[in-house]
């Protein structure tokens, strides 16, 4: 009965603790840390821990082997965390940064993305003519009405598949709506010819984008005159002339969306309430940065849940490794540190030296692990097919500081969980019995 | 065999260590089986039985350009070809506009093209006789509790309505099951509405389709008409391009994302990472019973039925935790299926993933097992037995 209730408090311990570890602040936690080692200097018992912990550190080069398990396998638990979430952020920042809040897209009313709207001449002038649009030199607006198709291309892996581009045929404001588009190779095409430029990202999926080189979209040859980088979504995208890809699509001289650049943030409500009350149109209006997320939000959640339960499952099975490898640890150590308590050491800090070395080598666990997921996937590119549009949109990984932070968490978490069952039960075990060991 | 009790008795040795590693293993099983899963049914995708049987033809443009209605009955004069149907998208969304639902404006027959999926008959009737009639896949009926009756308002992003709205109504006249349960069926998630009706109602689409699904007599037959189809309309203004579902789908997800890559990659660090940690159990276990193997050498054991017995103990840890994770894996997925309404698919453990998991698990616990059984095969009884 005793040792049941004993469990079930240590048990509620590791479950309060978890949980403050995740929830508090980093401020707090530092406090606590401050905390913790002001009591190690500054008392008796601290002091026992701090020279416990001593002898247990400077004995583990002779446990490599045992202890290199406990590194490794936490090591492997935030590699691959990590990475997934690398792959969420990498997803999410590709969309999030092709919008920004100065720029507003405007398309057909309850269109849930830019393909399946249609917007007819008329409504296209009038949505041009709106208030709080910014004006180039010449006092033309700067909005762009641009025409989304998807087209088939030959995919670059060899395989003779094919696979699904986003063709964007826009008007000459294009470039001066999004000023992040950036011409890195060859020349922008020419209005009223068959030409095209070609983002980076859909050069690397697609076979055969190199400036001067022709494409076949379906019946007709297209020139590649140039790539264009901007950093974001847009990367995936093929870009032409807007009359020249209407023609092309028999699209007559209806666009699928308007996209303008604002006199600056604060012009959009009034941007959007004057196209709201125009009884000519029927559009929804959003600035990019808010259609853009939206874009992304599901599919950012579902890689973000995804790695987080592969992460769970992979964590439990290292902790319970943890406290394996942390058992055996101790009972390998149970006469030295039986002899530490006969000569005076408490329960208390044999206990913090044992979680301290688990925690140590946890953390080398977590960092390692973290460089791992740098190393490999920093920077990988990915692909999918993007949720709401028709096309491929490639992204790169990336992991941030925030997410090697969260993969030390977590390391320290299972380093926790892992030792303080052990350390529980080393300073428990009765001194004699412990001493006779061998 | 004989021997069994006594891998048991060692296996339970220290029952704590143990109990851990098993949890340990299991874990990793757990996730093989929920991510083999996953990487089966996406491998498996369109590979049934009739998905060679069935081709897709649609613009060489774009598979959002459309072609002419009239190109079924040229198809249907093809040698080999069995039965034309077609579709269109229609961009149906339910409630909010932003609440999409696969709905699909079809021909009379397109039903028949999927013989793994049912419609009872007197619906199927229905469907013919009403006009603005519709059958809904039974997973999507399941969750927004409709029932045959129902009227079903659907918003259409594309499409507006005669009246210039882009609000649909329809009727619920029939469900559509799947004849085999496991196998999630696309359209067990969907609309399926009349393509006459949808063409009359809509002032833009004027008799055009937006792919056909061509069902072939005989599926060596597939490229040769896949050929011929496309030869139809070879240089016209509607260039079509046609493969079989399997190729279609294949295509199709590959776009998705890289997902045996990443399936592969995560498996890898499990298993590396489970390996290192039973390899260490073991070793310490075979390190502590270094005198008791030796008793067994001085009764008469040979080394190599001690080499049998430490090899056996790892194997059948693995295969115990490992059973229990597949095992379990099998149990919860169908339950994270049911719970999401069927908008999550987790398969069931596929006979296949058994097959690789049971393969694993038996490699690994002979891998782990190894070292530990070649020490105590060479055991010197004099020098284990003096504890040196």
């Amino acid at each position: 009965m005793k040792s049941f209730l004993r469990g079930l408090v240590l048990a509620l311990v590791v479950v309060a603790s978890i949980i403050a570890w995740a929830a508090l602040p980093w401020p707090v936690l530092l406090a606590l840390a401050v905390l913790f080692v002001l009591w190690m200097q500054l008392t008796r018992a601290g002091r026992q821990a701090g020279s416990a912990t001593s002898v247990g550190v400077s004995t583990l080069p002779q446990r490599v082997g045992s202890s290199s398990v406990v590194v490794v396998g936490i090591a492997g638990v935030v590699a691959v965390l990590v990475s997934l979430l690398a792959m969420g952020v990498g997803y999410s920042e590709a969309l999030s940064s092709s919008g920004s809040a100065d720029t507003a897209i405007v398309m057909r009313d309850g269109s849930a993305s830019e393909v399946s709207s249609v917007l007819e001449h008329d409504a296209i002038v009038a949505i041009a003519e709106a208030p709080g649009i910014a004006r180039d030199k010449s006092g033309k607006p700067i909005a762009s009405p641009e025409l989304v198709v998807a087209a088939n291309l030959p995919l670059s892996d060899g395989s003779g598949d094919e696979g699904s581009v986003q063709l964007r045929g826009v008007g000459e404001q294009a470039w001066a709506v999004r000023p992040d588009v950036k011409i890195v190779a060859g020349r922008k095409f020419q209005p009223g010819l068959r030409e095209l430029v070609a983002g980076k990202g859909a050069q690397r999926q697609f076979a055969g984008l190199e400036p001067g080189s022709q494409i076949k979209l379906g019946s007709q040859m297209w020139t590649v005159t140039g790539i264009f980088a901007a950093g974001n979504a847009t990367d995936s995208e093929l870009w032409g002339d807007a009359d020249v890809v209407a023609s092309a699509y028999r699209r007559g001289s209806s666009r699928t969306s308007v996209f303008a650049r604002l006199t600056g943030a604060s012009a959009f409500a009034g941007f959007k309430a004057a196209l709201k009350g125009d009884p000519r149109l029927q559009v929804d209006v959003q600035t990019t940065l808010d259609y853009f997320s939206k874009q992304s939000e599901q599919t950012t959640q579902a890689i973000r849940i995804i790695g987080i339960v592969v992460g769970v499952i992979m964590a439990i099975g290292a902790v319970f490794g943890a406290l394996n490898t942390m058992f055996a640890a101790v009972a390998g150590r149970a006469r030295e540190i039986a002899t530490l308590r006969a000569i005076g050491f408490r329960g208390t800090p044999v206990v913090v030296a044992v979680m301290l070395e688990t925690m140590l080598l946890a953390l080398l666990g977590g960092v390692l692990g973290g460089v791992l997921a740098w190393l490999a996937f920093n920077g990988f590119s990915a692909s999918t097919l993007a949720a709401g549009t028709t096309a491929q949109m490639s992204f790169q990984l990336h992991v941030t500081p925030a997410l090697l932070w969260t993969g030390i968490k977590w390391a320290l978490a299972i380093g926790f969980i892992g030792g303080l069952f052990p350390a529980v039960r080393a300073a428990r075990l009765p001194v004699t019995t412990a001493l006779r060991e061998s | 065999m004989k021997y069994l009790h006594l891998i048991w008795a060692a296996l339970w040795r220290r029952k704590t260590r143990t109990l851990l590693t098993l949890v340990s293993i299991l874990a990793a099983f757990l996730l093989f089986g929920m991510l083999d899963g996953v990487r089966t049914s996406f491998a498996n995708a369109g590979k049934s039985a009739a998905g060679a049987e069935r081709l897709q033809t649609g613009s060489k443009l774009s598979f959002i350009e459309t072609l002419p209605q009239s190109l079924q009955a040229r198809m249907e004069q093809l040698p080999g070809v069995k039965m034309v149907a077609y579709a269109n998208w229609f961009g149906g969304a339910y409630q909010d506009p932003h609440n999409q639902i696969f709905t699909f404006a079809v021909s009379d027959n397109y039903v028949d093209m999927y013989p793994e999926v049912t419609v009872s008959p007197a619906e199927r009737k229905a469907f013919e006789q009403t006009r603005t009639g519709v059958l809904v896949g039974d997973l999507l009926a399941k969750k927004y509790h409709w029932k045959v009756g129902d009227k079903l308002p659907l918003q259409s992003n594309i499409f507006p309505n005669r009246d210039g709205s882009k609000n649909w109504s329809f009727d619920i006249v029939g469900v559509i099951h799947s004849s085999k349960p496991d196998d999630r069926q696309m359209l067990q998630g969907g609309i399926l509405m009349h393509w006459k009706y949808f063409d009359e109602s809509n002032p833009y689409n004027r008799g055009r389709v937006g792919w056909y699904v061509t069902r072939v007599a005989d599926a060596s037959q597939s490229d040769r008409v896949a050929n011929a189809i496309d030869a139809l309309s070879a240089n016209s203004d509607h260039e079509t391009r046609t493969m079989t579902e399997q190729a279609a789908m294949a295509q199709w997800i590959k776009q998705m994302a890289d997902v045996g890559f990443i399936v592969v990659s995560i498996m890898g660090a499990v298993f590396f990472t489970l390996l290192l940690l039973t390899g260490n159990t073991m070793a310490q276990a075979v390190r502590e019973r270094t005198s008791e193997l030796a008793v067994l050498k001085t009764i008469g054991f040979s080394s190599a039925s001690v080499l049998g017995l430490v090899l056996a103990e790892s194997v059948v840890l693995v295969l115990l935790g490992g059973v229990l994770g597949l095992g379990l894996a099998a149990v919860l997925g169908p339950v994270l299926s049911a719970g999401s309404g069927g908008m999550v698919s987790m398969p069931s453990v596929p006979a296949s993933s058994w097959a690789i998991g049971l393969a694993l698990m038996l490699a690994i616990g002979l891998l782990v097992g190894l070292l530990p059984a070649m020490r105590a095969m060479r055991l010197n009884i004099v020098d284990a037995l003096a504890g040196r």
